[in-house]
């Protein structure tokens, strides 16, 4: 990669951190977001913990990586609204006539959303601290956490944003989200242990990129850590993200050809 | 009326900065935007691109600007080749499209810096051109405000210094004063006047407004159908025309063939035009020629509700070439476009 594509993809990646900064009550309400299912869930399924299979006999300590990995989902799969607004306000053909880098259009996607995730994921490994939540696995755990879910991000942000930019519609998004978003966290570990789960649906959570940040997260935040479980999740995690990250850079060569 | 490109006017000297042959361009759904499409603009003037909506203006300008590509044809800007070179007209060129484009999130001065950036300028030369444009723009007390609670007036002005902070030899307005309010058009069109005055900028602008053509270009090339049917000086265009324009209104709607057959024989008129209940035509004296005609309509069966009388406008000019008025091509346009749906009418009918 070259200095100046470096240099474009911190500009604009810069530019759009601004505009996130810039809402104060879209940060307020992503942050509270988290504190509401740390406090409901927390609550409501406190006792489940007592049926075994938690690897934890708090079940808060179980709860913070689901609610990690589930926001990371949550604020990912919008990603293509922003997208979409860029195209319809003219913006990113104000871009496509300057000399920028093509791919730093798209790397800023990118990184834009493996810092925000970042943050939010860290916010909430705090503010289950705050809670009472122990992380046994330590730094390195958390660290492994935060990695999941960023890659999470990554999947999710990249297909949102080809999606933006292959159906041009708002309502397509929010169809697609709306229908993914709660399969996709409870076919999950988010609020249950495997072992607790029909079989069938434990099944389905083997094939699940959510279950596999949040199984990823967990193993390392155990005290006697998984290490095969980190990397086999961690690496399909990986794959997923270069996958979509491709995808969505045909998507944006192909919206190229269509202006 | 003639099918081929015409030229009238002043024979060309200056040295073409920018110039389009041939170019063909078809969206998905088999909606012909550009068809045979050629153009030069030369160094240090103004060529006014005028034409309904949907006559191919912002399809042209999407091609010179390397933001799509023709299926066939060739193009030139500022001696770049726009398909082998695209980086190298990026360069050389400044784009204000018909939507925005600036980052409401962002401040006004933010949103030049990061454009000033991208074409490479840094530190106090950055600085120093974006406080030049801001004042000169009189954005200057806006510049830490977000775009999104600039006016109408005040985003366009942004718009255009965006285009400028790399200093380019081309410039690209694309509709600069759509959805404009008088005021701001009237210091649009002072702007405009400027650029290409005093700065000596290459200037190629798309407008459907005929006054607007009129009053800043230095030449106009008049679009219809996705080709260039006329181009040349304003005056020289309008000069083409012999005599005032007459139309006639209908009380009903007039069988074509017959007042074509009536009108056709009278003296000292030509260029007759029958369209429903108007009638278009040109006298060598157009206050002598009423009484004429209404003689003529009346012997004919057909009742006149209104007969004016006008000097030569680019209206006139755009009725002779294109062979229909400019409101109706527009009201066509807008009906194709309607029913066609085009990738762009796609995106903008999924917004709202």
């Amino acid at each position: 990669m070259s200095t100046e594509t470096l240099a474009h993809t911190w500009y604009m990646t810069q530019r759009q951190l601004m505009a996130i900064v810039r809402q104060p009550i879209f940060l307020l309400i992503s942050l509270i977001q988290p504190v509401i299912w740390l406090f409901l869930f927390g609550n409501l399924f406190k006792r489940v913990v007592e049926l075994g299979g938690f690897g934890t006999t708090t079940y808060l300590d179980y709860l913070v990586p689901g609610i990690v990995v589930m926001s990371a989902l949550g604020s990912s799969m919008w990603a293509g609204m922003g997208t979409l607004e860029e195209i319809e306000r003219g913006t990113l053909n104000r871009f496509l006539t300057t000399p920028v880098s093509r791919s730093a259009l798209m790397n800023a996607n990118v990184v834009q959303n493996g810092i925000s995730t970042a943050c939010q994921s860290v916010i909430i490994v705090l503010l289950g601290l705050l809670g009472g939540a122990r992380y046994p696995g330590g730094a390195g755990g958390l660290i492994v956490l935060v990695a999941a879910s960023i890659l999470l991000g990554t999947v999710f942000g990249a297909l949102s944003n080809a999606l933006g930019m292959l159906v041009r519609e708002r309502e397509s998004i929010i169809g697609i989200n709306t229908f993914l978003l709660l399969p996709l966290t409870f076919l999950s570990s988010a609020f249950m242990a495997p072992a607790q789960m029909p079989s069938w649906m434990a099944a389905i959570a083997d094939f699940n990129p959510v279950n596999w940040a949040m199984v990823a997260g967990r193993s390392a935040l155990a005290a006697d850590p998984d290490w095969g479980d980190v990397l086999t999740r961690g690496g399909a995690l990986l794959a997923l993200a270069v996958v979509a990250v491709w995808l969505s850079t045909r998507t944006f060569r192909s919206y190229q050809k269509s202006v | 009326m003639s099918t081929g490109t015409m030229s009238t006017g002043s024979t060309r000297t200056g040295t073409p900065v920018v110039r389009a042959d041939n170019l063909v361009k078809t969206y998905p759904g088999g909606v012909t935007a550009l068809n045979g499409l050629a153009l030069t603009v030369e160094a240090g003037t103004v060529l006014g691109l005028l034409g309904p909506n949907g006559a191919g203006k912002s399809t042209t300008v999407k091609i010179l600007t390397t933001l799509a590509r023709p299926d066939s044809g060739t193009a030139t800007v500022a001696g770049h080749d726009v398909l082998r070179h695209p980086g190298r007209v990026r360069r050389a060129i400044g784009v204000v499209a018909q939507k925005s484009g600036a980052d409401p999130a962002a401040t006004g001065r933010e949103n030049l810096v990061l454009q000033g950036r991208l074409y490479g300028l840094r530190g106090r030369e950055l600085n120093r051109r974006v406080d030049e444009l801001l004042e000169r723009f009189v954005l200057t007390d806006a510049a830490r405000r977000m775009v999104k609670e600039y006016s109408g007036g005040m985003r366009r002005r942004l718009d255009v210094a965006l285009g400028l902070v790399h200093r380019p030899e081309v410039l690209f307005l694309d509709e600069p004063t759509t959805g404009l309010d008088p005021e701001a058009r009237t210091a649009m069109w002072d702007e405009i006047t400027r650029l290409a005055g005093d700065e000596g900028l290459t200037i190629l602008l798309t407008t459907h407004y005929l006054e607007e053509a009129d009053r800043l270009a230095e030449r106009i090339a008049i679009v219809d159908r996705g080709r260039i049917v006329v181009e040349g000086t304003p005056d020289a265009l309008k000069g083409e025309l012999r005599g005032d324009a007459v139309h006639l209104e209908l009380r009903a709607d007039g069988d074509r063939a017959a007042l074509t057959a009536v009108l056709a024989g009278l003296a000292g008129l030509h260029d007759l035009a029958v369209d429903g209940r108007r009638v278009s035509v040109r006298a060598d004296d157009g206050a002598a020629a009423v009484p004429v005609l209404l003689a003529a309509l009346e012997r004919a069966g057909a009742a006149v509700a209104a007969a004016t009388v006008a000097r030569p406008s680019l209206d006139d000019v755009y009725l002779r070439y294109a062979g229909r008025r400019f409101s109706e091509a527009e009201a066509e346009a807008q009906a194709d476009s309607a029913g066609a749906g085009t990738p762009v009418q796609a995106t903008a009918g999924g917004a709202r």
